[in-house]
Protein backbone atom coordinates (compact mmCIF):
# COMPACT_ATOMS: atom_id res chain seq x y z
CA UNK A 1 0.00 0.00 0.00
CA UNK A 2 2.72 2.28 0.83
CA UNK A 3 4.23 1.20 -1.92
CA UNK A 4 1.35 2.23 -4.33
CA UNK A 5 1.40 5.51 -2.27
CA UNK A 6 4.99 6.60 -3.58
CA UNK A 7 4.49 5.54 -6.81
CA UNK A 8 1.31 7.45 -7.71
CA UNK A 9 3.16 10.67 -5.67
CA UNK A 10 6.01 10.09 -8.09
CA UNK A 11 3.89 9.95 -10.84
CA UNK A 12 2.20 13.10 -9.87
CA UNK A 13 5.61 15.10 -9.04
CA UNK A 14 6.82 13.91 -12.98
CA UNK A 15 3.88 15.43 -14.58
CA UNK A 16 3.92 18.17 -12.74
CA UNK A 17 7.76 18.52 -13.12
CA UNK A 18 7.47 18.08 -17.02
CA UNK A 19 4.32 20.41 -17.47
CA UNK A 20 6.68 23.12 -15.77
CA UNK A 21 9.62 22.78 -18.07
CA UNK A 22 8.16 22.81 -20.77
CA UNK A 23 5.85 25.87 -20.15
CA UNK A 24 6.75 27.96 -22.96
CA UNK A 25 5.57 31.83 -22.11
CA UNK A 26 7.18 34.18 -20.61
CA UNK A 27 7.02 37.48 -18.70
CA UNK A 28 8.15 40.84 -19.19
CA UNK A 29 8.65 42.98 -16.74
CA UNK A 30 8.57 46.98 -16.67
CA UNK A 31 9.82 48.57 -13.76
CA UNK A 32 8.33 52.37 -12.46
CA UNK A 33 10.32 54.95 -11.66
CA UNK A 34 13.13 54.08 -8.87
CA UNK A 35 12.26 56.93 -6.39
CA UNK A 36 8.74 56.65 -5.20
CA UNK A 37 7.52 60.20 -5.99
CA UNK A 38 8.42 59.73 -9.68
CA UNK A 39 6.34 56.84 -10.52
CA UNK A 40 2.85 57.28 -12.04
CA UNK A 41 -0.24 57.44 -9.89
CA UNK A 42 -2.55 54.28 -10.71
CA UNK A 43 -5.88 55.18 -12.51
CA UNK A 44 -8.38 55.32 -10.00
CA UNK A 45 -11.36 53.27 -10.67
CA UNK A 46 -14.52 52.23 -9.51
CA UNK A 47 -16.50 48.49 -10.32
CA UNK A 48 -19.13 46.58 -8.49
CA UNK A 49 -17.21 43.11 -7.64
CA UNK A 50 -18.48 39.51 -8.07
CA UNK A 51 -19.91 39.90 -4.42
CA UNK A 52 -21.92 42.54 -5.47
CA UNK A 53 -19.84 45.37 -3.05
CA UNK A 54 -17.99 48.23 -4.57
CA UNK A 55 -14.76 48.24 -5.52
CA UNK A 56 -12.81 51.65 -5.46
CA UNK A 57 -9.24 51.17 -6.15
CA UNK A 58 -8.29 54.93 -4.24
CA UNK A 59 -10.43 53.10 -0.79
CA UNK A 60 -7.35 50.67 -0.44
CA UNK A 61 -4.49 53.72 -0.43
CA UNK A 62 -1.89 52.70 2.01
CA UNK A 63 -1.96 48.99 1.29
CA UNK A 64 0.80 47.15 -1.25
CA UNK A 65 -1.82 46.58 -3.89
CA UNK A 66 -1.30 43.66 -6.21
CA UNK A 67 -4.08 44.38 -9.29
CA UNK A 68 -4.45 41.89 -12.11
CA UNK A 69 -6.22 41.51 -14.93
CA UNK A 70 -7.29 38.18 -16.09
CA UNK A 71 -9.85 35.90 -17.41
CA UNK A 72 -11.66 32.10 -16.46
CA UNK A 73 -10.51 31.40 -20.01
CA UNK A 74 -6.54 31.85 -19.85
CA UNK A 75 -4.39 29.47 -19.15
CA UNK A 76 -1.94 31.51 -17.56
CA UNK A 77 -4.20 33.32 -15.79
CA UNK A 78 -6.07 30.30 -14.38
CA UNK A 79 -2.45 28.76 -12.92
CA UNK A 80 -1.64 32.04 -11.24
CA UNK A 81 -4.70 31.99 -8.91
CA UNK A 82 -4.08 29.56 -6.39
CA UNK A 83 -0.35 31.36 -5.87
CA UNK A 84 -2.15 34.69 -5.90
CA UNK A 85 -4.48 33.01 -2.57
CA UNK A 86 -1.77 31.71 -0.99
CA UNK A 87 0.01 35.38 -1.16
CA UNK A 88 -2.67 37.39 -0.29
CA UNK A 89 -2.91 34.98 3.04
CA UNK A 90 0.36 35.09 3.32
CA UNK A 91 0.66 39.13 3.38
CA UNK A 92 -2.89 40.28 4.36
CA UNK A 93 -1.72 41.32 7.94
CA UNK A 94 1.33 43.09 6.55
CA UNK A 95 -0.92 44.74 4.08
CA UNK A 96 -1.18 43.34 1.17
CA UNK A 97 -4.02 43.84 -1.04
CA UNK A 98 -4.46 41.73 -3.96
CA UNK A 99 -7.52 43.03 -6.71
CA UNK A 100 -8.55 41.19 -10.04
CA UNK A 101 -10.09 42.35 -12.88
CA UNK A 102 -11.64 39.85 -14.99
CA UNK A 103 -11.68 40.74 -18.57
CA UNK A 104 -14.44 37.93 -19.35
CA UNK A 105 -17.45 38.62 -21.85
CA UNK A 106 -20.26 37.64 -18.75
CA UNK A 107 -20.03 37.66 -15.06
CA UNK A 108 -21.45 34.04 -14.37
CA UNK A 109 -18.08 32.25 -15.23
CA UNK A 110 -15.65 34.54 -13.11
CA UNK A 111 -18.47 33.56 -10.45
CA UNK A 112 -17.98 30.33 -10.59
CA UNK A 113 -14.41 30.52 -10.46
CA UNK A 114 -14.23 32.42 -7.91
CA UNK A 115 -16.09 30.20 -5.86
CA UNK A 116 -14.32 27.31 -7.18
CA UNK A 117 -11.15 27.95 -6.30
CA UNK A 118 -12.40 30.06 -2.97
CA UNK A 119 -10.41 33.31 -4.03
CA UNK A 120 -10.26 35.31 -1.14
CA UNK A 121 -9.62 38.93 -2.54
CA UNK A 122 -11.92 41.17 -4.48
CA UNK A 123 -12.59 40.31 -8.29
CA UNK A 124 -14.57 42.89 -10.55
CA UNK A 125 -15.64 42.23 -14.08
CA UNK A 126 -13.56 44.78 -16.69
CA UNK A 127 -14.57 46.72 -18.93
CA UNK A 128 -12.72 48.52 -22.29
CA UNK A 129 -12.28 51.79 -20.30
CA UNK A 130 -10.33 50.46 -17.62
CA UNK A 131 -8.45 48.36 -19.99
CA UNK A 132 -8.03 51.86 -21.56
CA UNK A 133 -6.86 53.88 -18.67
CA UNK A 134 -4.30 51.20 -17.67
CA UNK A 135 -2.72 51.56 -21.35
CA UNK A 136 -4.44 48.92 -22.88
CA UNK A 137 -4.95 45.26 -21.89
CA UNK A 138 -3.91 43.60 -25.07
CA UNK A 139 -3.31 40.11 -24.06
CA UNK A 140 -3.45 38.11 -20.32
CA UNK A 141 -2.28 38.03 -18.00
CA UNK A 142 -0.60 41.71 -16.84
CA UNK A 143 -0.68 42.42 -13.10
CA UNK A 144 0.82 46.35 -11.56
CA UNK A 145 2.22 46.23 -8.24
CA UNK A 146 1.05 49.59 -6.44
CA UNK A 147 3.16 51.14 -3.62
CA UNK A 148 1.19 52.31 -0.83
CA UNK A 149 1.25 55.95 -2.14
CA UNK A 150 -0.81 54.35 -5.41
CA UNK A 151 1.79 54.51 -7.59
CA UNK A 152 2.65 51.77 -9.89
CA UNK A 153 5.93 50.50 -9.20
CA UNK A 154 5.90 47.63 -11.77
CA UNK A 155 4.09 45.94 -14.36
CA UNK A 156 3.53 42.25 -15.02
CA UNK A 157 3.25 41.14 -18.55
CA UNK A 158 2.15 37.34 -18.86
CA UNK A 159 2.93 34.91 -16.12
CA UNK A 160 5.25 35.84 -14.06
CA UNK A 161 7.56 33.72 -12.08
CA UNK A 162 5.88 33.86 -8.15
CA UNK A 163 9.16 34.22 -6.67
CA UNK A 164 10.02 37.31 -8.22
CA UNK A 165 6.54 38.75 -7.67
CA UNK A 166 6.75 37.67 -3.94
CA UNK A 167 10.41 39.33 -3.45
CA UNK A 168 8.59 42.96 -4.86
CA UNK A 169 5.74 42.36 -2.63
CA UNK A 170 8.30 42.31 -0.07
CA UNK A 171 10.11 45.02 -0.53
CA UNK A 172 7.41 47.33 -0.86
CA UNK A 173 5.78 45.84 2.82
CA UNK B 1 45.67 -24.51 12.03
CA UNK B 2 41.96 -23.85 11.62
CA UNK B 3 41.56 -21.51 8.24
CA UNK B 4 37.63 -20.35 7.94
CA UNK B 5 37.27 -20.05 4.38
CA UNK B 6 33.66 -17.58 3.74
CA UNK B 7 32.85 -18.06 0.22
CA UNK B 8 30.44 -15.17 -1.08
CA UNK B 9 28.25 -16.08 -3.51
CA UNK B 10 25.64 -13.85 -4.72
CA UNK B 11 22.39 -13.77 -2.41
CA UNK B 12 19.72 -14.37 -4.68
CA UNK B 13 17.00 -12.65 -2.57
CA UNK B 14 18.39 -9.00 -2.66
CA UNK B 15 19.11 -9.58 -6.63
CA UNK B 16 15.39 -10.16 -6.95
CA UNK B 17 14.69 -7.16 -4.58
CA UNK B 18 17.34 -5.04 -6.79
CA UNK B 19 15.27 -6.10 -10.03
CA UNK B 20 11.90 -5.60 -9.05
CA UNK B 21 13.36 -2.19 -7.57
CA UNK B 22 14.55 -1.42 -11.07
CA UNK B 23 11.28 -2.40 -12.49
CA UNK B 24 8.90 -0.51 -10.17
CA UNK B 25 11.36 2.58 -10.91
CA UNK B 26 10.94 1.80 -14.82
CA UNK B 27 7.28 1.63 -14.36
CA UNK B 28 7.32 4.88 -12.48
CA UNK B 29 9.07 6.80 -15.31
CA UNK B 30 6.80 5.00 -17.99
CA UNK B 31 3.70 6.19 -16.39
CA UNK B 32 5.23 9.45 -15.44
CA UNK B 33 5.74 10.22 -19.37
CA UNK B 34 2.51 9.15 -20.14
CA UNK B 35 0.78 11.13 -17.78
CA UNK B 36 2.61 14.35 -18.79
CA UNK B 37 2.35 13.53 -22.80
CA UNK B 38 -1.40 13.06 -22.36
CA UNK B 39 -1.53 16.42 -20.75
CA UNK B 40 0.07 18.22 -22.91
CA UNK B 41 -1.85 16.40 -25.89
CA UNK B 42 -5.18 17.28 -24.48
CA UNK B 43 -4.08 20.89 -23.74
CA UNK B 44 -2.32 21.29 -27.55
CA UNK B 45 -5.72 20.11 -29.44
CA UNK B 46 -7.45 22.73 -27.58
CA UNK B 47 -5.28 25.46 -28.29
CA UNK B 48 -3.34 27.01 -31.53
CA UNK B 49 -0.94 24.78 -31.49
CA UNK B 50 -2.67 22.07 -33.53
CA UNK B 51 -3.86 24.10 -36.19
CA UNK B 52 -1.83 22.85 -39.37
CA UNK B 53 0.87 25.80 -40.27
CA UNK B 54 -0.21 26.15 -43.93
CA UNK B 55 -3.43 28.06 -42.99
CA UNK B 56 -1.66 30.59 -40.44
CA UNK B 57 -1.07 33.17 -42.02
CA UNK B 58 1.73 36.39 -40.57
CA UNK B 59 0.60 39.71 -39.16
CA UNK B 60 2.97 41.35 -41.66
CA UNK B 61 1.02 39.71 -44.62
CA UNK B 62 -2.76 40.41 -43.17
CA UNK B 63 -1.19 43.83 -42.92
CA UNK B 64 -0.59 44.08 -46.62
CA UNK B 65 -3.74 42.69 -47.73
CA UNK B 66 -5.51 44.79 -45.41
CA UNK B 67 -3.95 48.15 -46.73
CA UNK B 68 -3.72 47.11 -50.26
CA UNK B 69 -6.19 49.15 -52.59
CA UNK B 70 -6.55 45.94 -54.77
CA UNK B 71 -8.43 42.77 -54.41
CA UNK B 72 -11.45 41.80 -52.64
CA UNK B 73 -10.69 41.38 -48.23
CA UNK B 74 -11.19 38.38 -46.52
CA UNK B 75 -14.16 38.25 -43.63
CA UNK B 76 -11.53 38.79 -40.72
CA UNK B 77 -13.50 37.66 -37.02
CA UNK B 78 -12.06 37.90 -33.84
CA UNK B 79 -13.05 34.86 -31.98
CA UNK B 80 -11.74 35.69 -28.54
CA UNK B 81 -12.81 38.41 -25.70
CA UNK B 82 -15.15 40.85 -26.35
CA UNK B 83 -13.17 43.54 -23.99
CA UNK B 84 -9.81 42.99 -26.27
CA UNK B 85 -12.13 43.86 -29.18
CA UNK B 86 -13.31 46.96 -28.16
CA UNK B 87 -9.91 48.25 -26.77
CA UNK B 88 -8.31 47.55 -30.03
CA UNK B 89 -8.99 45.13 -33.16
CA UNK B 90 -8.14 45.16 -37.04
CA UNK B 91 -9.62 47.77 -38.65
CA UNK B 92 -12.73 45.66 -40.51
CA UNK B 93 -12.92 43.13 -38.26
CA UNK B 94 -15.78 41.60 -36.39
CA UNK B 95 -16.18 40.56 -33.12
CA UNK B 96 -17.86 37.00 -33.30
CA UNK B 97 -17.72 35.90 -29.91
CA UNK B 98 -15.44 34.08 -27.84
CA UNK B 99 -14.85 30.68 -29.37
CA UNK B 100 -13.77 28.69 -26.00
CA UNK B 101 -17.31 28.33 -25.54
CA UNK B 102 -20.62 27.44 -26.49
CA UNK B 103 -21.99 30.20 -26.82
CA UNK B 104 -19.38 32.07 -28.50
CA UNK B 105 -19.14 28.89 -31.19
CA UNK B 106 -23.15 29.89 -32.13
CA UNK B 107 -22.31 33.54 -32.03
CA UNK B 108 -19.51 32.07 -35.12
CA UNK B 109 -22.12 29.69 -36.78
CA UNK B 110 -24.98 32.44 -37.21
CA UNK B 111 -22.24 34.88 -38.41
CA UNK B 112 -21.23 32.39 -41.07
CA UNK B 113 -24.12 30.12 -41.67
CA UNK B 114 -25.23 32.11 -45.17
CA UNK B 115 -21.96 32.79 -47.01
CA UNK B 116 -20.48 30.85 -49.94
CA UNK B 117 -18.10 27.88 -48.34
CA UNK B 118 -15.55 29.14 -50.65
CA UNK B 119 -15.44 32.75 -48.60
CA UNK B 120 -11.78 33.70 -47.47
CA UNK B 121 -11.97 34.01 -44.10
CA UNK B 122 -9.35 35.07 -41.21
CA UNK B 123 -9.73 34.71 -37.77
CA UNK B 124 -7.59 36.03 -35.11
CA UNK B 125 -7.69 36.33 -31.07
CA UNK B 126 -4.06 37.56 -29.35
CA UNK B 127 -5.75 36.86 -25.79
CA UNK B 128 -2.96 34.92 -24.47
CA UNK B 129 0.20 33.21 -26.22
CA UNK B 130 0.03 31.50 -29.45
CA UNK B 131 0.15 27.84 -27.67
CA UNK B 132 -2.88 29.16 -24.96
CA UNK B 133 -5.04 30.27 -26.93
CA UNK B 134 -8.17 28.57 -26.36
CA UNK B 135 -10.16 30.29 -28.64
CA UNK B 136 -8.35 30.18 -32.10
CA UNK B 137 -8.20 26.32 -32.53
CA UNK B 138 -12.22 25.76 -31.49
CA UNK B 139 -13.35 28.36 -33.92
CA UNK B 140 -10.91 26.71 -36.65
CA UNK B 141 -12.53 23.36 -36.18
CA UNK B 142 -16.40 24.96 -36.68
CA UNK B 143 -15.54 26.87 -39.71
CA UNK B 144 -13.90 23.24 -41.05
CA UNK B 145 -17.03 21.61 -39.83
CA UNK B 146 -19.34 23.83 -41.83
CA UNK B 147 -17.40 23.39 -44.97
CA UNK B 148 -15.31 26.26 -45.36
CA UNK B 149 -12.94 25.94 -47.29
CA UNK B 150 -10.58 29.15 -47.33
CA UNK B 151 -10.18 29.86 -43.77
CA UNK B 152 -6.84 31.35 -42.21
CA UNK B 153 -5.92 31.70 -38.83
CA UNK B 154 -3.62 35.16 -37.56
CA UNK B 155 -0.72 33.65 -35.95
CA UNK B 156 -0.01 35.85 -33.03
CA UNK B 157 2.86 34.66 -30.93
CA UNK B 158 2.23 36.81 -27.68
CA UNK B 159 -0.66 38.74 -27.78
CA UNK B 160 -2.63 41.31 -29.87
CA UNK B 161 -0.57 44.02 -27.80
CA UNK B 162 2.83 43.03 -28.41
CA UNK B 163 2.42 41.77 -32.22
CA UNK B 164 0.09 43.64 -33.35
CA UNK B 165 -0.34 47.20 -31.93
CA UNK B 166 2.93 48.36 -30.46
CA UNK B 167 4.18 46.92 -33.85
CA UNK B 168 2.32 50.07 -35.07
CA UNK B 169 -0.12 47.76 -37.53
CA UNK B 170 -3.42 49.49 -37.85
CA UNK B 171 -5.89 49.53 -35.07
CA UNK B 172 -9.62 50.42 -34.34
CA UNK B 173 -11.46 51.13 -31.66
CA UNK B 174 -15.16 49.69 -29.97
CA UNK B 175 -17.47 47.58 -30.31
Amino acid sequence: MKNKVLLLAMIVALAVAGERATRDWAWVTVHGAKSAENRRLAPDFSLTDVSRHKLTLSSYRGKVILLDFWATWCDPCREEIPRFVELQNKYRDRGLQIIGISMDDTPEPVRDFYRQFKMNYPVALGNAKIGELYGGVLGLPIAFLIDREGRIYSKHIGAIEISVLENEIKALL
Amino acid sequence: MNHSVVVRTPNLGSIKAMRKLVDRFRLMITAGLLVTSCAFTARAQQTGSSIPSDVLIQPEELVRIVQSAKGPKPLMLQVGSNVLYAQAHIPGSEYAGAAANESGRQQLRKRVENLPRNKPIVIYCGCCPWSHCPNVNPAYQELRGMGFTNVRVLYIANNFGADWVDKGFPIAKGE
